[in-house]
């Protein structure tokens, strides 16, 4: 009985991983396409797209591609652009986004309701819907830098960052998971004279590894992913992105695919080491959101 | 000692006030990562103006072509449009419409023996001037032709409707093809009416009625567009081309891998013909579909922006890029057509015997503009798309009413686009 009850579990387990392993084939293949077509000449890519040589290290393999996209394009330029605008808005973000959620749950005032409401009403409004009045605004908008006084943000980093450090998702996600948190330890802490700054800083930051992970996360992938609003107040090549990069390689009838594979692979790299450095708070983020009641 | 220092001293304050005087010119320019050459040689074109006089320094900032019209665009909404721009030919009665450029107040008699398809005009105005064109020519192989009894058109010429029918059947009947033409439907955007749309005005045709410019009705779907519709529809019914699901690498390299018999495609893609077939490689004029043989003409030129404060300096440059060194230089380094004959004689390619001579005489002999309207932007698109629907099997009458519909609809929208 008890040997029948083994098999029983080896066989489930055996199927768990199949099907484990088939899923992760199947996340893994367009990274797996793309490094591979990077390592080839745009002729044999193309072709062996029809087969499943297009994910196997066969034929004419060499670095060639990548010395090319360098050529064309000044990649680092673009990578350290989109790091560094990804980079600080992040982390602009997440602190500005969780005070606005720590006000909303834990301190009082009236009319707070009413307006994390209509701070929710604004995911349903798509960005790309208030692109031509905020490019209007931020043509107009004043500066006081090391050069003096001027009128006017673009081509610069900050029109790149200031419109997207607070946003109603950040916000939503730090008020939920806010919620959860034991509310004996913030009366505690006022009970022993702690200040709404030192709660903040000392209770509830410490305790929000998972959200500010996921917040975090998710603000990443749109920040680096961003092609319209830069197009539209950026002309430096100096401090374009990395997707208005993408262009460089797109737009000839003739495409470099080798080069556009191999420049997809570059600023791919950021994001997985983005994503891998965080990946276990995030795993843990979205299985404890899963089990709440 | 002292002297030395204080003459020094001297140059370098006379170099400043020097650098002081010269005012900036910026130049946008939407060649970035496109093809080194060319962005070496605007490169070339702008130091070489900046070192050959004292008023001016152009300051160029290059732009992905895909992304250009669109930063031009949100540029002129912000107010912040450089001095010169370079403009797609058949974009630039929209530009000047909508007040992004100004005319270019060039004398005309400079842009003598010019290509039609280098001169940008709207009411009547120059507004923009390009180094070069492109051409489309149907790619062929001699001996195919040859040994299959097919007689190879000339520019004085071309194959008729019926021939050109019947050539397609031949190529077909051999089984020697997957499929005897290849139209690159698998490349999408303005290729379609630049390619395309040549047939229907052959056929007698048009995307919109070019008198006066406010209607589609009659053009598109009159009894010549319908006649080309059906044949159009008839290519891919019959086998006779691959359709909108044609893979990317077969129209990259079909023609050269021996998949297709005929390839209608541009200037850009003629070198590796002819290094793949040598002397059997031709480039054969459009067919005559009834109205003479057309192809598309005007590639990208420069203009002077519409809130330039320099605009002669910014002329001074544009008359100083269009000097026959530089229209041979862009020829070498890019394939494409020089602006004019004598630019042509000094090019590897396009001078007399050169391996792409005959593109020069297509621009000059069959090139028509696209139609000079600022709705073009949006009718190339609708043409685009009923082109397509036509070519998966949609009904050929309702596909361009509709498409005349549309056209129509946005030019009322638009007050008529400003044609006087």
């Amino acid at each position: 009985m008890a040997v029948v009850k083994a098999d029983n579990r080896g066989l489930r387990l055996a199927s768990r991983y199949a099907v484990l392993i088939l899923v992760a084939i199947i996340f893994i293949f367009p990274l797996l396409f793309m490094v591979m077509s990077s390592l080839k000449p745009s002729s044999q890519l193309l072709l062996d797209t029809k087969s499943l040589r297009a994910f196997l290290p066969v034929g004419e393999l060499s670095l060639q591609n990548y010395t090319d996209a360098f050529v064309r394009a000044p990649i680092a330029v673009f990578v350290l652009n989109s790091v560094l605008i990804t980079g600080v808005t992040v982390l602009l973000c997440l602190f500005v986004c969780s005070l606005a959620a720590f006000a909303f749950v834990f301190v009082d005032w009236s009319g707070k309701a009413v307006i994390f409401s209509i701070l929710l009403a604004t995911l349903i409004i798509p960005y790309e819907t208030i692109f031509i009045p905020l490019l209007l605004m931020v043509s107009q908008l004043p500066w006081v830098g090391l050069e003096g006084f001027e009128l006017g943000w673009l081509n610069t980093y900050r029109v790149q960052i200031a419109p997207f450090i607070a946003d109603a998702l950040s916000i939503f996600l730090f008020v939920q998971f806010f919620k959860d948190l034991p509310k004996e330890l913030i009366e505690a802490s006022r009970v022993e004279g702690a200040s709404w700054w030192t709660i903040y800083r000392r209770v509830v930051m410490p305790l929000s590894g998972p959200v500010i992970a996921t917040a975090a996360i998710l603000k990443f992938l749109f920040m680096y992913n961003q092609y319209l609003w830069p197009l539209m107040v950026v002309q430096e090549e100096a401090i374009r992105p990395v997707m208005v990069g993408l262009g460089y390689f797109t737009d000839q009838l003739n495409v470099p695919w080798g080069e556009v594979m191999a420049y997809l692979t570059v600023i791919t790299v950021p994001v997985l080491a983005f994503y891998l450095s965080l990946q276990r708070v995030f795993i843990s983020s979205v299985a404890s959101t899963g089990v709440k009641g | 000692m002292k002297h030395l220092r204080n003459a020094t001293a001297l140059a370098v304050i006379a170099c400043a006030g020097t650098a002081q005087a010269q005012t900036e010119l910026s130049l946008w320019y939407h060649g970035a990562g496109s093809a080194n050459a060319e962005e070496a040689l605007v490169n070339q074109v702008v130091d070489e103006f900046n070192a050959s006089q004292s008023d001016w320094t152009v300051v160029l900032e290059t732009f992905p072509q895909l992304a250009y019209n669109d930063a031009v665009g949100a540029a002129a909404l912000a107010g912040e449009l450089p001095d010169i721009l370079d403009v797609d030919g058949p974009v630039m009665p929209n530009w000047a419409w909508a007040e992004y450029m100004q005319p270019l107040g060039i004398d005309e008699a400079k842009l003598d023996g010019f290509l039609p398809g280098a001169i940008g005009r709207w009411n009547g105005e120059v507004y923009s001037v390009g180094l070069w064109d492109a051409a489309v020519a149907m790619m062929a192989r001699k001996s195919v032709l040859e040994e299959n009894g097919i007689r190879i058109p000339t520019l004085e010429e071309p194959w008729t409707r019926e021939e050109f029918d019947g050539a397609l059947q031949t190529l077909k009947d051999t089984g020697n093809f997957e499929y005897p033409l290849d139209l690159g439907m698998a490349w999408t955007g303005e290729w379609y009416p630049y390619a395309f749309s040549p047939f229907l005005q052959s056929f007698g045709g048009d995307i919109v009625d070019r008198d006066g410019y406010q209607t589609a009705e009659g053009a598109l779907n009159g009894d010549a567009a319908i006649e080309f519709g059906e044949w159009w529809q008839g290519l891919f019914e019959n086998d006779m081309a691959p359709g909108t699901s044609q893979d990317a690498a077969d129209r990259e390299t079909g023609f050269v891998e021996g998949k297709y018999a005929l390839s209608w495609n541009g200037n850009w893609a003629a070198l590796p013909v002819v290094e793949k077939f040598g002397d059997d490689a031709l480039f054969l004029p459009a067919p005559d579909f009834g109205n003479g043989p057309v192809i598309g003409g005007a590639s990208w030129q420069f203009g002077v922006s519409a809130t330039s404060e320099h605009p002669d300096g910014a002329r001074q440059f544009i008359e100083f890029a269009i000097q026959p060194k530089y229209l041979s230089a862009f020829s070498d380094g890019t394939g494409l057509i020089p602006s004019t004959a004598d630019a042509a004689t000094d090019t590897k390619n396009y001078n007399e015997g050169g391996a792409l001579e005959v593109f020069y005489e297509l621009s000059e002999n069959q090139a028509k503009l696209r139609p000079v309207t600022p709705g073009y932007i949006v009718q190339a698109k609708v043409f685009e798309k009923a082109l397509a629907d036509i070519a998966n099997g949609a009904d050929v009458v309702d596909t361009l009413d509709a498409a005349v519909d549309e056209i129509n609809e946005d030019i009322e929208n638009n007050q008529g686009y400003g044609h006087n």
